[in-house]
């Protein structure tokens, strides 16, 4: 098997793209902090985001450039999805919402990048953020609400008998909210590149003859993924501000 | 062609044992810690950043485009407002001038007019007076010539008479007589 992998073009495994390797091997009491590929990535994306709201604002132009534009522009992009799912209370949360986009975009949209690592093609780093957003969204409930948050599960107008068994189906579907807030963008993004690789690896195989087929699909769908990375960034974002409405209005 | 390539591709797909996986490197429980670490320094960091830094300053610049443009509209209106009352303060004036223009023009007219009148009646007052004053004269030179004509008849009869009759006929009788052809 391992002999395969050097096989010429078609040894490409589109997996490969996927596995972390330990840039600097790093561990703090006990546990293993190395600084990985993905880290390198998740740092390159901060570094930008950064760059991105911070520099391009420093003129501070009454007539804003197109740099400036683009940073004022995901600014009320964020602040207006805010505002129509969430409502005024949501405001406080922009921070966090804005910094959650900006983070998944980034992460999503340097991933197109040949030779560079998708942060969010790793199922334990979209289900770590969505796991804080529905532990936080669940605490924010509570704090709003207080024990009346639980009423959340109980659906309003609806027969007493058939009460229990719509609690329970309420329930699960609130406790999934992580699973399928994380594997949506986990399983897009994995899917993608998977797909990508897959593809190239038929371009590399059917040679000058028949390559251009694989490598005209590859183009269009280089395209399909970079609106998806934008699609799911923003899905994200949504839906950690519907979640959010849903605490602080319920319902 | 393309069934030996998916086939091939489907063997490296196991390839990825040699990682130490099962095929996906995501489910490497060994790469996860290392991940969460890094996911919440970086997230962490970054949210600092746009709350602290970022999206005050985005949040300034826009509050500022805001209130200018408002300010300017504000001024815009304000200056428009100035100007209506700047062109009704002009027609106001235009107005007045004009009712001013058109009193004194009648003014003028009246007073013109009182005077022509006056002249003209006391034009003909002063002709009226000549003309009685003549008819006067007229009829006093009329009675005096009348007055004339009855001496000169007298006279002449008496003349007549004593021609015809040769005899005195009397000074009284003659008068009568005359008065009473005259006056017939």
């Amino acid at each position: 098997m391992a002999s395969k992998g050097s096989e010429g073009g078609l040894g490409i495994d589109p997996m490969h793209q996927f596995v972390i390797e330990r840039i600097i091997p790093l561990e703090f009491a006990g546990i293993d902090v190395s600084f990985t590929n993905s880290s390198l990535f998740m740092v390159i994306a901060v570094i930008l985001i950064t760059l991105f709201t911070t520099v391009t604002m420093s003129g501070r132009a009454m007539v804003p450039g197109r740099w400036q534009s683009l940073a004022e522009l995901s600014y009320e992009f964020i602040a207006n999805m805010i505002r129509d799912n969430v409502g005024t209370e949501g405001q406080r949360y922009f921070p966090f919402i804005f910094t959650l986009f900006m983070f998944v975009l980034f992460c999503n949209l340097l991933g197109m990048i040949p030779y560079s690592f998708t942060v969010t093609s790793h199922i334990i780093v979209t289900f770590a953020l969505a796991i804080v957003i529905f532990i936080g969204v669940t605490i924010i409930g509570f704090v709003t609400h207080g024990i009346k948050f639980l009423k959340f599960f109980v659906p309003s107008g609806i027969p007493v008998a058939l009460m229990p068994l719509l609690v329970v189906i309420e329930v699960i579907s609130y406790l999934t909210r992580p699973i399928s807030l994380s594997v949506r963008l986990f399983a897009n993004m994995m899917a993608g590149h998977t797909m990508l690789k897959v593809f190239a690896g038929f371009v590399v195989g059917l040679g000058a003859i028949g390559g251009w087929a694989p490598l005209a699909f590859m183009v269009a769908f280089t395209g399909l993924e970079v609106l998806i990375a934008f699609l799911q960034a923003y899905v994200f974002a949504i839906l950690t501000c519907i979640y959010l409405n849903d605490a602080l209005h319920m319902h | 062609m393309a069934d030996t390539s998916t086939g091939e591709l489907h063997s490296e797909v196991g390839h990825g044992d040699d990682h130490g996986s099962s095929g996906m490197p995501q489910l490497n429980a060994a790469d996860w810690a290392p991940q969460i670490v890094w996911l919440t320094i970086t997230f962490v960091f970054l949210y600092v950043m746009m709350a602290r830094i970022a999206l005050p300053r985005i949040a300034t610049v826009l509050e500022e485009r805001r209130d200018k443009i408002a300010n300017d509209l504000d001024k815009a209106a304000d200056l428009k407002k100035e100007t209506d009352a700047a062109i009704e303060a002009y027609e106001a004036a235009l107005a007045e001038a004009r009712a001013k223009a058109t009193a004194i023009a009648a003014d003028n007219r009246t007073k013109l007019n009182q005077e022509i009148e006056q002249m003209r009646s006391d034009m003909e007052a002063e002709l009226s007076a000549k003309a009685s004053e003549a008819e006067k004269q007229i009829s006093a030179a009329k009675s005096a010539a009348l007055g004339n004509v009855r001496g000169v008849a007298i006279d002449v009869t008496e003349q007549i008479v004593q021609q015809l009759i040769g005899d005195d006929v009397g000074e009284a009788a003659l008068a009568q007589s005359v008065d009473t052809e005259l006056n017939r």
